[in-house]
């Protein structure tokens, strides 16, 4: 019925079309007065209101009788004659039809962006309804300062700092790899590289970064881990089978391109001038880049780091595969953690029940991922917005 | 309200000879024109006549061009620009939110600083017109204007092999020309004109200034120009323009040798500018 | 003074040339660990592309197949009956299951095809290309272990015990070890006509050996050349393989009976318990749909709000807040939009799970951010004189942009919505939350069947303890990212063909 519905209301402003652009045509005598607006627009006003009717006597429809009742397409077909009628009476040589139309076009325009602000607040309120309930029946002070987290457990225990202990100690890994290895090469590429090299080199940290993180996962959790863990245990270190050092790693490498991408448009938006007055003075390079070039665009890198770690925060994949699920409570990197988004993950593949306080912590989880993460990028693209100002 | 803080000197419509002839297709009684807080424009009144060529002349900043974008509202497409006063067209207020300001467009065409034509055909350049417009009832009457208008704009004669071709790939003068075409296209009273000249080399310029020339039996044509030189060549009338308030207008002839104004005649001299 | 001086110019420039060092370090530690991970995935996952199958001739037996329900007969039955009946030897049943299992229960699928499409065959006997099972295709693949096979250069002396179970081995030369002597070690199998022996080791000064095959026992002396040692890379313990499937393999491959194909059957199954008999299709479908889905919904939806932030609004609060908005949501990460769409499009909406639709909805709304942005951007690199010249000669300003803008900016509208599209499809952790992670082995039918997507399918695989999924895990990553890359390249070729400069 769907299908019959959308068909025959495309089919119903089509005539619609057509009639108002045969009838507004018909308006024009020959030498008489010219039409205010194109025949087409006198069509497509008449068509938006056979849309207009048409969907909205659907939708009505398919409310009071079911989407999978006959009346569906048959409300769809009436609300489309009665919403095109009227605009089409209303054609005359002066009738302004274009206007009209592209104010029904405007409003179209504004709706569609609204989604986004849509997806915010169904964010927020899908977050935010579910972890009010999971405090009806775990206290917050217990789910923000517990250091227990088990959810399967008897009883089950809802701590949260274990997990963000096992985040951060992922994600500094994460950030320990990509700074030094993103910023240099940002530095390389802006500075450094040859036009010839630099498109050479670009290509490879844009395939790293198109990498989708389940394949970054799979080799985190497969190759990555058992190297490390067998040339840890060479050396005479006991290392855990789900290391954080294995999650970190790969997804430090992940991170590499976001931060070497934002550096080096940061890095290029610091005006040659600075650069120049540093060269005049006899300057080397390197020396401009660490006394001028970078001191003028710490700013933004600082946010490009507050990035990539909102990044690593927030990344899943890699973690769910390769990192562990038993929640320790360590800052030995050799030794298996659990992040946030591993046990968001965890509770919720396979069977939800929404009324167990289980199902529910994850997104209470979520909310916490969701607020650290906004707060981060919302500081990190303040500075931006404040950096481009300044060089504008 | 404040009071006005420069009164300028409107010269009376019947003083310059060219004035006499025709009659006025544009009016503007105390517009002022601001820009979030600047103030661009202040207490301007102008009769502008039909089938002549007026100039507006004076230093970068003086509000000339955005008085010119004014007369056809292109203003409207900035924000925090803001209009007050009366500009008639045909005694129509154009300011008046009756007024469809598509249609005043067509009336009141434009033809810019630097040639923009589409990155569509020559063809297209100037048939779009027309057709938005619905000035054609079919191929052939489109493909009649179109022709038409070229040859107005003395462009026929080099394109008419090559119709097809992008509009963009003509040098800057043919563009140019083509952006007149364009604007005569839709069959406009008024064409204005954002210093047309600004981006072409003398031979062009010449080949612009003597279509403006043919141009002026038909249309009422308002010219924003850098050259003082331009403006003796092209316009019969000049209106000089200083700090967004009109200093002194008249006859061209006039204007350039005996200027009433001190201010009209420093500039004009070269003291600034 | 000037040396003190020529001392620091020639510190400095050293800094610089470490600098410079360290930045190209940078990135060719970066380039290493790209190529790592694309050597070590293809490398692993190549092997699955191709699949083997053994050639055995079935008679149809007519008391199995009912013909009025070609379908329902037992051909399993009929195909495991006929392999082990080239086997005479094989008698045990414990030896007889292991014989069985070197085949995949695919068998009989081609089996049951072949009669379906023929019902003559009823009856007769027919040549099956039988798939093997995934431990047999993994070691015939040298992927479980290595296997030396060399010739005995001498003559072997084969003694069975008295009162107990195994053989004593002795070669020629009195006074010096056996195992020596031989070149065998604990592990190493003899293989002769008429029975094969896997050496224990030696024992109270003699070499033992248990027997795989119990040999006649009138075979006492073996010549050199009548007799050759497999030695094996991994002990037999630590191997999914054992000694004898080993030596059935080695017979069927030295018959040339062994046949390696490509593996369409990755590209034409769906999921499935058997390693061998699990593909991608299933998942392939999935992704399209899904991908279908979200594309359809963010083009227009993503387009439109761009189109209305960058050339409509008012510069005014609101499209401050919807514009911040944006941004943010770009950086959100993906799990969140998981929980939304559990949290909404299931559990409010009431929307089926694992679907198709569902998905798009998710991905749609994670993509969003990013078309909106890209599209903005191509919709401000069109110069504004190109609107001024519509709005000259009295275009609306929505003519301006729908007839001329967006025409222009739509090269670039596209590459933006490739890289969207290429996000959407790798995506996996939001769509984990909506259930399109369950086993699923039908390839879905439309928008709202329970499917799977691609990158999901490798996180399931991923975590399955067969070695053969592991390979087909690997394989189904070299597809997901050849399907990327044409994206990518679709999107670097837009932009070059249609790139403009103004």
């Amino acid at each position: 019925m769907f299908v019959w519905t959308v068909l025959l209301i495309v089919l119903m402003a089509a005539i619609a079309y057509w009639a108002g652009r045969t009838r507004a045509a018909g308006l024009v005598t020959a030498g008489g007065p010219r039409l205010h607006s194109l025949p087409s627009y006198h069509g497509l006003f008449t068509a938006a209101g056979a849309m207009i009717g048409g969907l909205a006597l659907a939708i009505a429809g398919a409310l009071a009788f079911g989407g999978q009742s006959v009346a569906t397409p048959v409300a769809a077909v009436v609300g489309a004659g009665i919403g095109a009628a009227p605009l089409y009476a209303k054609s005359s040589l002066d009738f302004r039809a274009r206007n009209n139309f592209e104010r029904i076009v405007l409003v179209l325009l504004i709706c569609c962006s609204g989604v986004a602000i849509l997806t915010t607040i169904g964010i927020v309120f899908s977050v935010l309804f579910e972890t009010l309930v999971f405090f009806r029946s775990v206290s917050p002070i217990e789910f923000l300062f517990g250091t227990h987290w088990s959810p399967t457990g008897t009883p089950p225990s809802f701590g949260l700092i274990p997990l963000l202990a096992g985040t951060l100690l992922i994600t500094v890994i994460a950030i320990l790899v990509a700074g030094p290895l993103g910023l240099l090469s940002a530095i390389y590429m802006a500075e450094y590289a040859s036009p010839h090299l630099r498109s050479v080199l670009k290509p490879i940290l844009e395939i790293l970064a198109g990498i989708p993180t389940v394949v970054l996962g799979f080799f985190a959790a497969l190759t990555v881990a058992p190297l490390i863990r067998g040339s840890g245990e060479a050396m005479g270190f006991s290392v855990a089978s789900e290391s954080a050092l294995a999650a970190g790693l790969v997804m430090g490498m992940m991170i590499v391109p976001l931060i070497s991408s934002l550096s080096d448009d940061i890095i290029n938006a610091v005006p040659q001038s600075l650069r120049d007055g540093s060269y005049a003075m006899g300057a080397t390079k390197s020396e401009t880049i660490k006394k001028v070039v970078l001191p003028a665009a710490l700013p933004g890198i600082v946010s490009a780091f507050m990035l990539a770690i909102s990044r690593a925060v927030g990344e899943t994949m890699i973690v769910v595969m390769a990192a562990g699920l038993a929640a320790n409570l360590t800052a030995n990197p050799l030794a298996a953690v659990t992040t946030i988004t591993v046990q968001i993950a965890t509770l919720l593949v396979g069977d939800q029940e929404f009324d167990s306080p289980k199902t529910l912590s994850a997104f209470a989880l979520g909310f916490v991922l969701f607020f650290f993460t906004l707060v981060l990028n919302y500081i990190a693209l303040r500075i931006v917005q404040k950096y481009r100002e300044q060089y504008d | 309200m404040n009071a006005p803080v420069h009164h300028q000197t409107l010269v009376t419509p019947e003083k310059p000879k060219a004035l006499a002839a025709g009659q006025f297709k544009v009016t503007a009684r105390d517009v002022d024109v601001f820009y979030g807080d600047k103030h661009a424009i202040r207490k301007l009144s102008i009769d502008i006549p039909d089938r002549a060529v007026s100039a507006f002349i004076g230093p970068s900043g003086c509000g000339k061009s955005t008085f010119l974008r004014c007369i056809n509202r292109m203003n409207d497409t900035i924000p925090t620009c803001r209009v007050t006063g009366d500009i008639k067209v045909d005694k129509n207020d154009i300011y008046d939110p009756k007024i469809d300001v598509v249609q005043l467009r067509a009336k009141v065409g434009m033809v810019f600083q630097k040639p923009n034509p589409f990155p569509k055909s020559i063809y297209e350049n100037v048939a779009y017109g027309p057709r938005i417009h619905g000035l054609a009832a079919s191929k052939t009457e489109l493909d009649e204007i179109v022709e038409k208008s070229l040859r107005k704009a003395g462009l026929w004669e080099e394109v008419k092999d090559r119709l097809q071709h992008p509009g963009t790939g003509l040098s800057g003068g043919q563009q140019q020309r083509l952006c007149i075409a364009r604007a005569i296209a839709v069959n406009p009273e008024v064409i204005l004109m954002d210093e047309p000249c600004s981006a072409l080399d003398p031979i062009a310029t010449a080949r612009i200034e003597e279509l403006i020339d043919e141009l002026r039996q038909n249309y009422c044509i308002v010219i924003v120009t850098h050259s003082m030189q331009q403006a003796a060549r092209v316009s019969q009338l000049t209106a000089f323009f200083h700090l967004g308030t009109l200093v002194e207008y008249g006859d061209t002839d006039e204007m350039f040798t005996a200027p009433q104004e001190k201010r009209t005649q420093d500039y004009i001299t070269g003291r600034f500018g | 003074m000037t040396e003190v001086r020529n001392e620091l110019v020639r510190k400095r420039y050293a800094a610089e040339r470490r600098f410079r060092f360290y930045g190209a370090a940078a990135l060719g530690l970066t380039a290493l660990f790209l190529a790592f991970l694309l050597v070590d995935i293809v490398s692993k996952g190549l092997p699955a592309f191709r699949e083997t199958s053994v050639e055995v001739d079935v008679t149809v037996d007519a008391a199995e197949v009912d013909p009025a329900n070609l379908a329902g007969g037992n051909y399993d039955k009929m195909i495991k009956e006929a392999f082990r009946a080239e086997f005479p030897d094989v008698k045990g049943r414990t030896e007889r299951k292991a014989l069985s299992a070197l085949l995949s229960s695919g068998g009989a699928d081609t089996l049951r095809s072949m009669v379906i499409a023929d019902p003559a065959l009823i009856g007769k006997t027919v040549t099956v290309p039988v798939l093997l099972g995934d431990d047999a295709d993994l070691f015939l693949k040298g992927l479980l272990t290595r296997v030396k096979t060399t010739a005995g250069a001498m003559p072997l002396h084969i003694a069975q015990l008295d009162g107990e179970e195994g053989f004593v081995l002795t070669g020629d030369k009195a006074g010096e070890e056996a195992e020596r002597q031989l070149g065998l070690a604990a592990g190493d199998v003899i293989r002769f006509k008429g029975g094969a022996l896997r050496v224990t080791g030696p024992q109270n000064g003699y070499l033992k050996a248990e027997p795989i095959f119990a040999p006649d026992p009138a075979i006492t002396t073996l010549a050199a050349g009548q007799w050759d040692v497999l030695a094996f890379s991994v002990p037999e313990s630590n191997r999914r393989i054992s000694d004898a499937q080993v030596l059935w393999l080695d017979q069927l491959k030295s018959e040339g009976r062994i046949e390696t194909s490509f593996a369409w059957r990755l590209f034409e199954a769906g999921d499935s318990r058997e390693p061998e008999l699990a593909g991608i299709r299933g998942a392939l479908i999935g992704s399209l749909l899904t991908v279908l889905v979200a594309i359809s919904l963010a083009l227009p939806l993503g387009i439109a709000a761009a189109i209305y932030l960058e050339e409509f609004a008012p510069k005014n609060r609101w499209t401050d807040l919807i514009e911040v908005n944006i941004n943010n949501l770009a950086a959100v990460p993906s799990i969140i939009f998981g929980l939304l769409g559990l949290a909404v499009f299931l559990n409010f909406f009431g929307m089926p799970r694992s679907a198709p639709l569902v998905g798009g909805l998710v991905l749609a709304l994670l993509v969003l951010p990013t078309i909106i942005i890209a599209s903005r951007a191509a919709l401000k690199a069109v110069p504004p004189s190109i609107t001024e010249a519509a709005l000259g000669v009295g275009a609306s300003k929505q003519q301006a942009v729908f007839q001329h803008v967006l025409p222009l900016a739509l090269p670039g509208i596209m590459t933006g919505t490739i890289l969207g599209l290429a996000r959407a499809f790798g995506e996996t952790a939001p769509l984990l939350m909506i259930g399109m992670v369950a086993f699923i082995a039908d390839i879905p039918s439309g928008f709202t069947s329970a499917a799977t997507v691609l990158p999901v399918q490798v996180f399931l695989w991923s975590d399955l303890p067969e070695m053969a999924f592991q390979s087909r895990t690997a394989a189904a990553i070299i597809v997901l990212l050849v399907v990327l890359f044409a994206l990518n390249a679709v999107a670097i070729y837009l932009r070059k063909r249609f790139e403009r400069r103004w």
